[in-house]
């Protein structure tokens, strides 16, 4: 295939691909701006329980479809965005949910990695006072007499090579 | 004492976390805990399958435990499920109730015709709204539910003789008793 051939199939097939993505949304319109943004956020924000990594939005299987329709009907009907979730919630439970809501059964999840990073900086900071302190008291005094000494030599040749 | 516990602290990390991912793989990703155990079965009112001038509601499933198979002719499992069904039908010793869902009635009637019909009486769940109702996300499900039309289990996948001797007709036993 000549190259002007491969970059006119590849402009021919995203003609294809393009408006069928796009088609399977924009079929749900909505004269509320605010409502469709809902929508939109809504069916993103769920999860699709055939296919477990898709969302609602993303899904192209039967049931995400109907339950796609069955939220547009609602918010159309006058509904919110929490009597959809707690709609959804109510049939499906929280596994429904990308975004886990805060309850005694999902602390873990919340407070989980606060309280380990908590932890380790707690571990952390009594490891370096440890060694801060077995530093100060190892040496006698006679002993940290030498050091210094020891050490303004040091810097003294320093200089003197400079 | 102290070196020992050095060692023994990442050991012992790893261990949980080992643990973890190891029951993780035995794990089914399918098995979503439904919010409707303990719930009643949701109102409906549809027609049967087989007398589809006939309307059915929720009303009329109450009396006595029943079980609630969620099944359709385009899935494979139910297929899989349907000789389970048929000898635990047999047995008498539960009711059972299909949920025909998103099905085609004729289909539907072929299939009964030729595999056997182990249900008192089928729904016909043509747009599949009851069954969302139901939370239902995959067919076959089944809904142990007991006289006051209470749901106390639900399985998602296919039945198997030792799922049903095992979980299924100890729970109805047990609903039976207590009425």
């Amino acid at each position: 295939m000549t190259l002007r051939g491969f970059c006119c199939s590849i402009v021919l097939l995203m003609g294809v691909i393009v408006p069928i993505s796009a088609a399977t949304l924009a079929e749900y319109k909505f004269e509320d701006p605010e409502k469709d943004r809902d929508f939109r956020a809504i069916i993103e924000e769920m999860r699709c329980l055939v296919c477990q990594n898709e969302s609602l939005a993303g899904s192209n299987a039967d049931l995400a479809v109907d339950l796609r329709n069955e939220i547009y009907d609602m918010m159309q009907s006058g509904q919110t965005k929490d009597d959809v979730i707690g709609f959804m919630v109510d049939r499906y439970g929280d596994f429904v949910l990308y975004n886990p809501p805060m309850r005694p059964s999902t602390y873990p999840l919340w407070f989980g990695p606060l309280i380990l990073f908590v932890i380790g900086a707690a571990l952390l900071y009594r490891a370096i006072r440890r060694k801060k302190q077995s530093q100060e008291t190892n040496l006698s005094e006679d002993e940290q007499h030498r050091l210094a000494s020891l050490l303004n030599e040091k810097s003294n040749t320093k200089d003197v090579s400079k | 004492m102290k070196s020992t516990l050095r060692f023994a602290v990442p050991l012992i990390i790893f261990g949980v976390i080992a643990a973890f991912l190891f029951k993780g793989l035995n794990m089914n990703p399918r098995e979503i805990p439904s919010p409707l155990i303990g719930k009643s079965v949701p109102e409906f009112s549809l027609p049967l399958l087989e007398q589809p001038e006939t309307q059915i509601t929720d009303q009329d499933l109450l009396g006595k435990p029943y079980l609630l198979n969620v099944w359709a002719t385009w899935c494979v499992s139910c297929r899989a499920e349907h000789e389970t069904l048929v000898q635990l039908a047999n047995t008498g010793k539960v009711d059972i109730y299909g949920l025909n869902w998103k099905d085609e009635s004729i289909k539907a009637k072929a299939w009964l015709r030729q595999l056997g019909n182990p249900y008192v009486a089928n729904i016909f769940d043509e747009k599949g709204r009851t069954a969302i109702d139901l939370g239902v996300y995959g067919a076959p499900e089944t809904f142990v539910v007991d006289s006051k039309g209470v749901i106390h289990y639900k399985h998602a996948g296919p039945l198997t003789p030792q799922l049903v001797a095992e979980k299924l007709l100890p729970l109805v036993e047990k609903l039976k008793q207590e009425g």
